[in-house]
C-alpha cells in the first residue's frame, strides 16, 4: 500500500479551489461563503494530512516520490510537478494546515469590520496553497517556485521584503544553477544520491581561485534561506512586515512562510553535509541573528514588533541547529515555535483588537483581568517561547543549545556563547511584553463618551475607509489610519475577544504545551525522519546528545538545573522586579545605558546604512544613467548627435547648390582637368 | 604643308571656344546647345585627322555615330526648351535656378 496520488493532490488543491471561490465569487457567496469555502478547505488538507502523517509514522506506507506531471523540456532537462512525501514533508503540511487553519477560523473575528474581507481569505487560501506545493515538491524547480510567492501586505514593507529576498533568491538561483551544472538534475532524489560526487570538484573562478563546489552550492542556497528566512543581513523585511494584519503576521512572518528556508536547508542535508564551511557560516550567521535581533526586541514598544523580533531571533536559533548539522533539532524547533509563535501573534492580535488597534504597550497594562483566555494562552506560548521546561519550547531550544555545545565547527564556541546569552534575551523581552501588556497598572483610560459610541465609529471607520484609502483599505485598515484615537484613551473598556478569535488561542496553546514532550525523544534522538534528513557520522551531535536524553519528564526535570533555565528565571526575575515592583526603575536603566539604547533602538543602523547605501544610491545611480547615459550618451550624442551633424554637413554642402547649370558644367569640367591632371601626373 | 598638329590645335581651339561659351553665356539656352554641338565636332575633326593620318577609316565611321547621337541629342534638347519656354515663359538661363539647394 502507497499514500494515494489523488489524497496528495486533494491536500495541494482544495486551499486553491477555496481561494478561487472567495477569489472570483467572493460577491455571490457573501462573507459566511468567502470564510466557509476556504476554511472547509483548509480543513479537509489539514485532515488529509494528518492522516498521511499517521500512514507515514506507522510505516504503513513507503515513502511516496512520483512526478505527476511533465511541465516542459528543454534539451535533456525535463521540468516536472511532483510530490516527495517523506515525514519531514508530512509535517511540515500538518504544521502548515493546521496552523492555516486557525488562522482562518481566527481571521472571522478578526476582519470582521473590514471592507477586504472575501479577499483576504482568497489570499491566505491561496498563500496556503503556495506553501503546500513548496513543502511536497520534489525538485528544486518546483521549490524554486514557492519561494517566489509573495503575500500581500502593506505598501512600502512590500516594496522592501520584495527587494530583500531579491538578493536572496538571485543566490538561491545561482545555488540551483549549481546543482544542475554539477549534478545535470533538480530531481531531489537523484540529485542527492549523486550528491557525494561533488566531492572534491571545484569551481574555477578566477586564474588562481577554485573554490569547493559543495561549499559554493551551499553558501548560495543559504543566500536564498537567509532571505526567505530573514537571516542577519537580510533580516530587515520581517519587521517591517508586520504592518501588515496580524493574521497575515501570524501565517506567513512567523509560523510557515518563513521557515521555508530553514525546511529547504533541512531537506537539502546531503548537500550541506558536504560542506564544512558553508555549514560553518549558516552557523555563524544564525548564531549573530539570534542573539542581536533578540536585543533588540528588548527596546520595542509595538506588541507585534516585539514579537517579530523574537521570531527572527527564533529563526537563528534554527539556523544554528542547521549549522552544527542538527538538521532534526530545526525541524523540530521549526515545528514547535510555529506553534507557539503563530500563539502569541494571534495573542497579540486579540490585545489590538480589545485595544481598538493601539499596538503600544506603553498604553497597556493590566489587562489580564478583562480578557483572561487571551492571558493565559499568550502566556503559555510566553513559557514555551523562553524554554521553560515541560513547555514545547523548551525541548526544541534546549537540543539545540546543547547541540550546538557538543559541536565542534569552527565558530562552534561563538555560537555557543550567543545561543546561551539568546537564551537571556528572549526571557528578557517576553516576559518585559508580558508584563507591559497584561500586567502592572493601566496606562490607559476609558472615556465613557455616548455620543461616540461604538455604532457610530465603526460607520466612520468605514466611511473613513470608503474615500481616503480606496483600493489599499485592506493593506493598511489595521494600524495608522485610526489617528482620530488620542493615545491611550479608549471610548470603552477592553473586553474579551469573540470565541473565533480565542477558539484559535486555545487549540494552539495545547501543542505549544505538549507537542515538545510528545515528540522530542523520537523527532529528535532515534532518526524519525529516516532518509529525509542525511547527517554524516563525524557531525552527528544529536546523536551524542541521545545518550544523556532518556524521556521527556527527566529531561525537563534535568533542564531545571540546566544554564539556559537559570539564564531565564533570572531575567525572569529582573522583569518581574522592574515591572511588577518598580517601574522607575526602567527609565533609570534606560538612560543609563543611553548609548546601547539608541544602538538597539537604530537597530544597528542596518536598515539606515541600506536605506542610505542602497535605496539612496540605487536613486542616485539611475539618476547618473539617466543624466549622464540616457539623457547625454544616448539622446545627446547618437539620437541627437548624428541628426544634427548630418545637419551640419548639409548646410555647407547646400551652398554649392547655386542651381544655375554653367557652375555644375564647370564643376564638371574642373573634375574632369583635375582629374586628367591626376592620370597625367601619376603617369610621369 | 598642313600636318597632323595643325589639326589638333583646331580641334583644341574649337572645344576651348565651345566650353568656354558654356560658362560666359548666361543669356540663352539655345547658346547652349549650340555649345555642346561644337564640342562634339570639335572632337570629330580630331577624329577624322587621325584617321586620315593614321590610314583607318573607323575614325571616320565614328564621327557618323557621333554626328548621329548629336542630331538625336539636339532634337530632344530643343523639345525640352520648347516645353521650358511653354511652362516658365523664358529661356534665361540665370532665371533657371530651381535646383538651388
Amino acid at each position: 500500500m502507497a499514500i494515494s496520488t489523488s489524497i496528495l493532490l486533494v491536500i495541494a488543491l482544495a486551499p486553491l479551489l477555496g481561494c478561487l471561490l472567495a477569489g472570483f465569487l467572493g460577491k455571490f457567496i457573501g462573507r459566511a461563503g468567502a470564510h466557509s469555502a476556504t476554511i472547509l478547505g483548509v480543513a479537509i488538507s489539514c485532515a488529509l494530512s494528518i492522516y498521511v502523517l499517521y500512514q507515514l509514522c506507522t510505516g504503513a506506507v513507503p515513502v511516496y516520490n512520483q512526478n505527476i506531471y511533465t511541465w516542459f523540456e528543454i534539451g535533456k532537462y525535463t521540468a516536472t510537478v511532483g510530490f516527495l512525501i517523506d515525514k519531514l514533508s508530512a509535517m511540515m503540511m500538518v504544521v502548515v494546515t493546521f496552523v492555516s487553519l486557525l488562522v482562518h477560523i481566527y481571521t472571522i473575528g478578526y476582519m470582521a469590520e473590514d471592507d477586504g474581507y472575501q479577499r483576504f481569505f482568497s489570499y491566505i487560501s491561496l498563500f496556503t496553497f503556495s506553501m503546500l506545493m513548496l513543502v511536497m515538491s520534489n525538485n528544486f524547480m518546483q521549490l524554486l517556485i514557492g519561494f517566489w510567492f509573495k503575500r500581500p501586505t502593506a505598501i512600502f514593507a512590500n516594496l522592501k521584503a520584495f527587494l530583500v529576498n531579491r538578493v536572496g533568491d538571485f543566490g538561491f538561483l545561482l545555488g540551483i544553477a549549481a546543482i544542475l551544472y554539477f549534478l545535470g538534475t533538480l530531481d531531489y532524489s537523484t540529485a542527492f544520491a549523486n550528491a557525494p560526487s561533488l566531492v572534491g570538484k571545484t569551481l574555477q573562478i578566477t586564474q588562481n581561485h577554485a573554490w569547493d563546489a559543495a561549499t559554493v552550492i551551499g553558501v548560495l542556497l543559504f543566500i536564498g534561506a537567509m532571505g526567505k528566512s530573514a537571516q542577519v543581513p537580510l533580516h530587515v523585511w520581517l519587521p517591517d512586515s508586520m504592518e501588515g494584519p496580524t493574521p497575515i503576521s501570524a501565517l506567513i512572518h512567523a509560523a510557515t512562510m518563513v521557515t521555508a528556508g530553514i525546511f529547504m536547508v533541512a531537506r537539502m542535508s546531503p548537500i550541506f553535509e558536504l560542506s564544512e564551511g558553508a555549514l560553518s557560516f549558516i552557523m555563524v550567521i544564525g548564531a549573530t541573528g539570534a542573539l542581536f535581533t533578540g536585543l533588540i526586541g528588548i527596546v520595542q514598544n509595538d506588541i507585534k514588533r516585539v514579537v517579530a523580533y523574537s521570531t527572527l531571533s527564533q529563526l537563528g536559533y534554527m539556523t544554528v541547529a542547521l549549522g552544527v548539522s542538527a538538521y532534526a533539532g530545526a525541524v523540530f524547533h521549526l515545528m514547535t515555535h510555529a506553534f507557539f509563535k503563530a500563539l502569541l501573534f494571534l495573542g497579540a492580535g486579540s490585545v489590538i483588537i480589545a485595544m481598538h488597534h493601539e499596538q503600544d504597550m506603553r498604553y497597556m497594562g493590566g489587562l489580564r483581568k478583562y480578557m483572561p483566555v487571551t492571558w493565559i494562552t499568550m502566556w503559555i506560548g510566553s513559557l514555551a517561547l523562553c524554554g521553560v521546561p515541560f513547555f514545547a519550547g523548551f525541548y526544541s531550544k534546549d537540543a539545540i543549545i546543547e547541540a550546538v555545545g557538543e559541536s565542534h565547527r569552527w565558530g562552534a564556541g561563538y555560537a555557543y556563547a550567543c545561543v546561551l546569552i539568546g537564551a537571556f534575551v528572549t526571557a528578557l523581552y517576553t516576559f518585559r511584553q508580558m508584563y507591559l501588556t497584561f500586567h502592572g497598572k493601566e496606562r490607559f483610560t476609558v472615556v465613557a463618551d455616548h455620543g461616540h459610541g461604538h455604532g457610530e465609529h465603526a460607520a466612520h471607520h468605514d466611511a473613513h475607509h470608503g474615500d481616503a484609502h480606496h483600493g489599499e483599505h485592506h493593506d493598511d485598515a489595521h494600524h495608522d489610519d485610526h489617528g482620530h484615537h488620542e493615545p491611550g484613551v479608549l471610548h470603552h473598556a477592553p473586553k474579551e475577544s469573540p470565541w473565533v478569535v480565542t477558539l484559535p488561542l486555545v487549540l494552539l496553546a495545547i501543542p505549544s504545551i505538549v507537542i515538545g514532550a510528545i515528540g522530542a525523544k523520537s523527532m529528535l534522538y532515534s532518526g524519525w525522519f529516516g532518509e529525509a534528513i542525511h547527517v554524516n557520522e563525524a557531525n552527528n551531535v544529536l546523536a551524542e546528545l541521545s545518550h544523556e536524553f532518556h524521556d521527556w519528564f527527566s529531561a525537563a526535570l534535568h533542564g531545571f538545573a540546566q544554564w539556559p533555565f537559570v539564564l531565564v528565571a533570572l531575567a525572569f526575575a529582573i522583569q518581574t522586579y522592574i515591572y511588577l515592583f518598580n517601574p522607575a526603575v526602567a527609565d533609570k536603566i534606560k538612560s543609563a545605558l543611553k548609548p546601547l539604547w539608541t544602538v538597539l533602538d537604530r537597530k544597528y543602523w542596518i536598515d539606515d546604512v541600506y536605506f542610505a547605501v542602497f535605496a539612496k544610491g540605487g536613486v542616485k545611480l539611475g539618476r547618473a544613467l539617466w543624466k549622464g547615459g540616457d539623457a547625454a550618451v544616448i539622446d545627446g550624442v547618437l539620437v541627437d548627435g548624428s541628426a544634427s551633424l548630418v545637419q551640419r554637413v548639409a548646410r555647407g554642402v547646400r551652398a554649392l547648390q547655386s542651381g544655375y547649370l554653367y557652375h555644375y558644367a564647370f564643376a564638371m569640367i574642373l573634375g574632369l582637368i583635375l582629374l586628367l591632371g591626376g592620370y597625367w601626373l601619376v603617369g610621369q | 604643308m598642313i600636318t597632323l598638329s595643325h589639326f589638333i590645335v583646331l580641334g583644341a581651339v574649337l572645344f576651348c571656344i565651345a566650353v568656354a561659351s558654356l560658362f560666359i553665356n548666361r543669356k540663352n539656352v539655345i547658346v547652349l546647345l549650340m555649345s555642346i554641338e561644337l564640342m562634339l565636332l570639335a572632337v570629330n575633326i580630331n577624329f577624322v585627322a587621325f584617321s586620315r593620318f593614321l590610314g583607318d577609316v573607323a575614325g571616320q565611321v565614328f564621327v557618323f555615330f557621333i554626328l548621329t547621337v548629336a542630331a538625336a541629342e539636339t532634337a530632344i534638347g530643343l523639345a525640352i526648351l520648347v516645353l521650358l519656354f511653354r511652362n516658365r515663359s523664358t529661356i534665361n538661363i540665370a532665371e533657371i535656378d530651381s535646383m538651388k539647394g
